[in-house]
């Protein structure tokens, strides 16, 4: 079930340049909510109309919280609000990860049960993946290996994951870490795994796709999309998949309703 | 002021389209709902006074590259392509879905032959639908690729030839991209139309300065959303005045308000569209406010208020 919901906002902080959170306080979207779901996020403003996607970092008895990076008006806008303040969202949306489900299912193809999960996060695809640490983490059914890529030494939540795991770091401008992005980081530091979950930009998920499959790796990414419905009626936020899609019956799954995260073997990005 | 004292059940909202009963004019719009599955989950779809299902062509469709939508100042520009699973899988899994509501079932159908139509047309004759809607905005490819809905003649003759086939009654889907929307209705209704609805979606266009390219892969899109509406507030009345048939109309209705400015210059019935995605109940909260207005302003039957604004 999802839920549409007239939310407070009950914190908020800035946590890099132009990097923000905000904890929402909901009647029944946390309780439900999974690691690699997103909410919609609804303007204030009418002349604005269509929801803003954001993945879901943290869930914490009742609160979500996300955490983004202002990219135009919409999120300029979430950016100036306060707590006290109140926002329509909608969720929780997507599949997001079932965890116990992947960690058989890896476990069933490889052979192997999965001792050691890679999360790979850049950029804002950073705060998707701490939920899913501290899942797997509290879990204790394998060790968490985060490896999480930035633009410079601004590294937002990354001693929240030190919580959860062994985090290694790379930034683009050498400042702390591998200097580069986090395959530059896997490569030097020598990491490896059973299984990989990626979320950031698409030329990094395509290059943890290849690396996955050359390694052998089973790797689940979450991808983006333009959105108008979120909930999967409309269409828009479609990507190219390599079987025909039950839904659709073409080549096109829906990343708001099949995805966001999708095992990378079955997605051509 | 002396206060109106009508209740609830003194009110009449129910409306007839081409001889098909809707317990009220409200509907959602083609290609914003899907088959309403999704939707079920915010909306009680027994409220609705018709379903309209996204466009489905007798064969699937793949639809368009991505990004297929953009946001724009009070609307938004979308080249899905008409994405469908195809008539077969929407018979069995899409129609008995909707069944089991107390509402209308309304079909859209696309095409790029004429052909196509009359095999989508002639398959849905044997399904429990109530209402097929004809999108005619959809490019011919035989005639290189101008939309059915932009040529007089053309859309004459489609819809000629559709209603040689269908067992439900016909609404022709008008394209607002013509010089001239009267026309247009003028040779559905000639063509043996049994209703017609409008707006489809306005041609548009949308940079992304920051790529420094079109804002959909598709290079232009139609525009819809709440930017629209006068224009076709606008086209309705025209259209309302050119012909004897029932009209649909929508275009940027986001509450009833909106809804009664179709209603009010001859629209039998609304369609909700965009609206869907900033408010997924927005279908159901149009259908309280027109309640709300008729309460308010002592009017018992909906039919008082269709066309009442010459
Ligand atoms: C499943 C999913 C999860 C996401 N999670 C996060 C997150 O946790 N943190 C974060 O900072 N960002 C996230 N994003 C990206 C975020 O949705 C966009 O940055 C945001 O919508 C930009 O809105 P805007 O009004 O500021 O930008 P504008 O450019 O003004 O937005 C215009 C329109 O384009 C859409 N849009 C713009 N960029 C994107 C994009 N990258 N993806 C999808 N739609 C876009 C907007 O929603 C809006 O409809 C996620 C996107 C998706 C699809
Ligand atoms: C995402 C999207 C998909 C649409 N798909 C269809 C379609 O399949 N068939 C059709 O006849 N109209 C389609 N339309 C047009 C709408 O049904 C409607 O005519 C138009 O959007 C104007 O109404 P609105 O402003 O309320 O959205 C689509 C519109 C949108 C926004
Ligand atoms: S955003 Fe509408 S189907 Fe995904």
């Amino acid at each position: 079930m999802s839920y549409r919901e007239n939310v407070e906002i009950t914190r908020t902080a800035c946590l890099a340049d132009g990097v923000y959170e905000m904890w929402l306080k909901t009647e029944k979207m946390a309780k439900e909510a999974k690691p690699g779901q997103f909410i919609s996020v609804y303007s204030n403003d009418g002349s604005r109309l269509l929801p803003r996607p954001i993945s879901i970092c943290r869930i914490d008895g009742n609160k979500l919280r996300i955490v983004y990076r202002v990219a135009g008006k919409g999120t300029e806008e979430f950016s100036k609000m306060e707590a006290g303040q109140r926002l329509d969202i909608q969720g929780p949306l997507g599949n997001g990860y079932e965890l116990e489900k992947i960690l058989s299912d890896v476990a069933g193809k490889t052979g192997k049960k999965v001792d050691r999960a890679v999360l790979f996060g850049g950029g804002i695809g950073v705060p998707p993946m701490l939920e899913l640490a501290k899942q797997l983490h509290d879990a204790k059914t394998c060790d968490v290996e985060a490896v999480l890529g930035y633009r410079d030494n601004q590294l937002f939540l990354k001693s929240e994951f030190d919580e959860f795991g062994h985090v290694t770091v790379a930034t683009e401008d050498g400042s702390i870490g591998t200097k580069g992005n986090v395959l530059d980081a896997v490569k030097t530091c020598k990491i490896t795994g059973d299984v990989i979950f990626a979320c950031g930009p698409t030329p990094m998920l395509r290059a943890i796709k290849a690396y996955a499959e050359e390694n052998s790796i089973e790797a689940y990414i979450s991808l983006e999309e333009k959105m108008a419905c979120g909930i999967g009626a409309c269409l828009a936020c479609v990507c190219k998949t390599t079987h025909k899609d039950e839904h659709s019956q073409v080549n096109n799954a829906r990343v708001c309703k099949e995805g966001p995260v999708f095992n990378a073997k079955e997605v051509e990005i | 002021m002396e206060v109106s004292k009508l209740t609830d059940k003194d009110l009449n909202l129910g409306v007839d389209i081409a001889g098909v009963h809707l317990n009220n004019p409200v509907m959602e719009a083609s290609g914003t709902f899907g088959s309403g599955m999704e939707y079920s989950e915010y909306v009680d779809l027994n409220r609705l006074g018709a379903v309209v299902t996204k466009g489905v062509a007798n064969v699937p469709w793949p639809g368009n590259p991505t990004p297929r939508i953009a946001e724009t100042y009070g609307g938004m520009i979308n080249a899905i392509g008409l994405q469908n699973p195809g008539l077969d899988t929407f018979c069995n899994r899409d129609i008995p879905f909707l069944k089991q509501y107390d509402t209308k079932i309304i079909v859209n159908v696309c095409g790029k032959t004429e052909e196509d139509y009359i095999d989508a047309v002639e398959k849905l004759g044997e399904q429990p639908v109530d209402l097929l809607e004809i999108n005619i905005s959809c490019p011919n490819v035989k005639e290189g690729g101008i939309a059915f809905g932009q040529v007089p003649a053309m859309a004459e003759k489609i819809t000629a030839a559709v209603k040689k086939v269908a067992k439900q009654p016909v609404i022709m889907k008008l394209s607002p991209n013509v010089t001239d929307i009267a026309e247009m209705a003028r040779a559905v209704e000639a063509g043996g139309a049994d209703a017609v609805s409008l707006i489809n979606t306005l041609t548009g266009m949308k940079i992304d300065v920051n790529r420094r390219t079109f804002a959909v892969a598709n290079k232009t899109g139609g525009l819809s959303g709440p930017a629209i509406r006068p224009v076709a507030v606008r086209m309705v009345y025209q259209v309302a005045n050119a012909v004897n048939l029932p009209i649909i109309g929508m275009g940027g209705i986001t509450c009833a308000e909106d809804a009664l400015e179709f209603i009010m210059v001859g629209a039998t019935g609304v369609a909700v569209g965009t609206a869907n995605f900033n408010d997924p109940m927005t279908t159901v909260k149009v259908v309280d406010g027109i309640r709300d207005y008729m309460i308010r302003n002592g009017v018992k039957d909906i039919h008082e208020l269709i066309g009442c604004v010459k």
